[in-house]
């Protein structure tokens, strides 16, 4: 009995003692908490952790990247009032779900804590819960505007691979393209899970099942990558119109080898730096810029991306 | 005649134990101990965090309460001796089918509420009876649905509203009878005297201005707080609660002594989708939306909470008050983590460290009190 509570107070010792350090050799400036709607396997907020990274360093202050690990909506608003119990001096989120995220948002706002909402959502909803402002890309008309570029070349007809089917904006993505190219989105668009051998199998079944597929369109890295090594595996690469969402290193390969026509570029990086900016120029001075920020779309095509691909991933 | 020695007092036979010591000596002290190390690792760490202000308070309550819920059913099923690991996605499918049967389908809210009551738990006797008519492992069948339920509701959503997560459920509730025995909030009035009186903050700008910080207790809270009662009233004080042990223990015993161990089986299996309907209703109701990604992987949280209050995975021994316990502490850990300012990417290290020191401890402390080697 005696070595086990031995043992145990020493577990608890070794388990505290990294807390310890990490709390008191926190900054003194400004905290922030970033909060996103991800589930620990999405790569594509990478970007947005290494913007918070610089944003911390430049303006010294620090800041908190929370997620729910499952991606599970009801968790993230457990840690939206987490954080709002918690008194930072403010509060970054995607609004994934309005109703689910408008109460504990407007409770934060309603405390004092200013709010700047982020990628998903529109900016009547931001308003609506109180948020200083909004800075994202709005979904439906990226995917308009893409869908418009492709009807150009003469598509048709296409595939949207959708790796995250339950978040809203990326059906409004796939629905944008399909309204642009006059196409009905029926079953044009796949829920194709997010493991990579999955997506790969689900599109090379999708493509032998419909041959006169006119484009390929693919939401996000997390699809992209293993569509491109679907199309080099049954030859469709370089000759299908494939357009994507997102920057990476495998989509940069990709626009280089004439695989992909272009990739939008949502430009996340705004999505992180410019609200701890804002905030910090809000708190410490009182400033604010009175209106939404379009952080995208750029497009990024053959002739841009040498300059884009060595920081794909990490930066855009 | 020989000397009669005066017959001894006490037969040295009999181990002498102190009263104290037969008071510990329950299957819930591993989650009390659990519970303590926790609070007072948290009290070390992160008291100036505003964790023990009255809304960090109420939020890792209400986390906690979550996994009550679910820990309560997945601890009488534990101990009946089968797992089911389909709550997490019945949660997403009872949610979704109370938004489309209120919206898409223009029932009111207590006729989708108790409709989605039905269905869940006919589907969880489904669960119950496949494992008892073709005898495989109760984690296969719950498997199997675990994939049916979550690809269901996501199909019904896109098919019916395109969309995966449905929201405009506090406009379809108001008014409703039903919706705030789930969604709504008690004791409104106290917390409202405690803000009047300085107890608690009060909100300083907006439409809810002079309102306090924390507003009354949601039923979330409240449910558990039942559930966990009537679980351990079940399961210590009536005949049905020896038959739950019996079936866990050794079921083809129990059967030779007249236990119904098909019934009591199916029974648990009904009442664990009962407590992921109450769950997903209380969640629904509160945040006025279901998405089609609700309640992912919570299976394994409840199967969690009940491990570390000390039930055996193989049946048999376990109590409800250590599964509360146990989703007490977990909750706390969850979001006590966030509260100490723990980087995002370690979370998952820490909870699992802190699970296997819970699981631990609980081993020791069982052995102690059962004399098992």
């Amino acid at each position: 009995m005696k070595s086990l509570i031995k043992s145990v107070a020493l577990a608890t010792a070794i388990v505290a003692a990294p807390l310890m350090v990490a709390t008191t050799a926190s900054a003194e400036g400004e905290r922030y908490v970033f909060i996103s709607h991800a589930p620990d396997s999405d790569s594509w907020w990478n970007t947005i952790k290494t913007s918070l990274g610089i944003a911390e360093g430049q303006l010294g202050v620090t800041v908190e990247y929370r997620n729910p690990p499952t991606g599970d909506i009801g968790d993230m608003a457990r840690i939206v009032e987490q954080a709002t119990a918690s008194g930072p001096d403010g509060i970054i989120l995607s609004i994934a779900d309005f109703d689910a995220l408008s109460g504990p948002v407007r409770d934060a706002v309603d405390q004092g804590i200013p709010v700047i909402t982020v990628n998903s959502g529109t900016a009547e909803q931001s308003a609506s819960m109180g948020a200083l402002m909004h800075i994202g890309q709005p979904e439906y008309d990226a995917g308009h505007a893409a869908g418009t570029r492709a009807a150009k070349e003469g598509v048709k007809s296409f595939l949207c691979v959708n790796h995250y089917i339950t978040n809203a904006a990326s059906v409004e993505r796939c629905q944008g393209f399909a309204d642009a190219i006059g196409a009905d989105l029926g079953n044009q668009m796949i829920d194709s899970g997010q493991d990579p051998a999955e997506i790969k199998n689900k599109v090379l079944a999708y493509l032998s099942a419909n041959p006169d597929t006119g484009a390929v369109l693919t939401l996000g890295p997390t699809s992209a990558a293993p569509t491109i090594n679907a199309l080099k595996e049954n030859g469709m690469a370089g000759d299908i119109y494939f357009g994507t969402f997102d920057l990476s290193a495998e989509i940069a390969t990709g626009v280089k080898e004439d695989i992909i026509a272009w990739a939008i570029d949502q430009q996340p990086f705004f999505q992180g730096y410019l609200p701890i900016v804002l905030l910090t120029n809000y708190n410490r001075y009182g400033l604010l810029i009175p209106h939404n920020i379009n952080s995208g779309p750029g497009f990024v095509t053959k002739a841009t991306i040498d300059a884009v691909a060595d920081m794909a991933g990490e930066y855009r | 005649m020989s000397e009669v020695s005066a017959p001894p007092n006490d037969d040295e036979r009999v181990k002498e134990i102190s009263g104290f010591r037969k008071s510990l000596m329950r299957p819930e002290l591993g989650g009390i101990c659990g519970t303590v190390l926790v609070f007072v690792f948290f009290l070390l760490t992160a008291s100036d965090s505003g964790m023990f202000s009255p809304a960090g308070v109420m939020n890792w309550s209400i986390v906690s309460a979550q996994f009550m819920i679910i820990a309560v059913g997945a601890c009488l099923l534990m101990i009946a001796g089968e797992f089911d690991l389909s709550v997490g996605s019945m949660i997403g499918f009872a949610g979704m089918s109370i938004a489309l049967l209120s919206t898409s389908a223009g029932f009111p809210m207590w006729i989708a509420i108790i409709l989605t009551f039905i269905i869940c738990v006919t589907i969880g006797a489904l669960n119950g009876w496949l494992v008892i008519k073709t005898g495989l492992p109760s984690f296969i069948v719950t498997l199997a649905f675990l994939f049916i339920l979550r690809g269901v509701t996501i199909f019904a959503a896109i098919a019916t509203t395109r969309k995966t997560i449905i929201g405009g459920l506090r406009e379809e509730a108001a008014g409703d009878w039903l919706a705030p025995v789930f969604g709504g909030k008690i004791l409104t009035g106290f917390f409202q005297w405690m803000g009047d009186n300085g107890w608690i903050e009060v909100f300083s700008r907006g439409t809810r201005e002079g309102q306090p910080v924390v507003d009354g207790i949601p039923m979330l809270i409240v449910w558990a707080i039942i559930l966990i009662i009537f679980g351990h009233f079940l399961l210590t004080r009536t005949k049905f609660g020896n038959w739950i042990f019996a079936a866990g223990g050794d079921a083809q015993s129990a059967r030779y002594t007249g236990v119904p161990v098909n019934r009591v089986k199916i029974l648990m299996f009904m009442f664990t989708a009962f407590c992921a309907v109450v769950f997903a209703t209380c969640q629904v109701m509160e945040f006025g939306s279901a998405g089609a990604d609700r309640g992912l992987l919570k299976e394994f949280e409840a199967i969690i909470s009940v491990v570390i209050g000390g039930a055996l995975l193989t049946g048999g021994y376990g109590s409800v008050v250590g599964a509360a316990l146990g989703a007490l502490i977990f909750g706390v850990v969850q979001q006590g983590l966030f509260f100490a300012g723990v980087e995002s990417s370690l979370f998952r290290v820490f909870l699992g460290v802190i699970l296997l020191l819970a699981v631990i401890l609980n081993t020791y402390i069982r052995r102690a009190i059962t004399g098992e080697k």
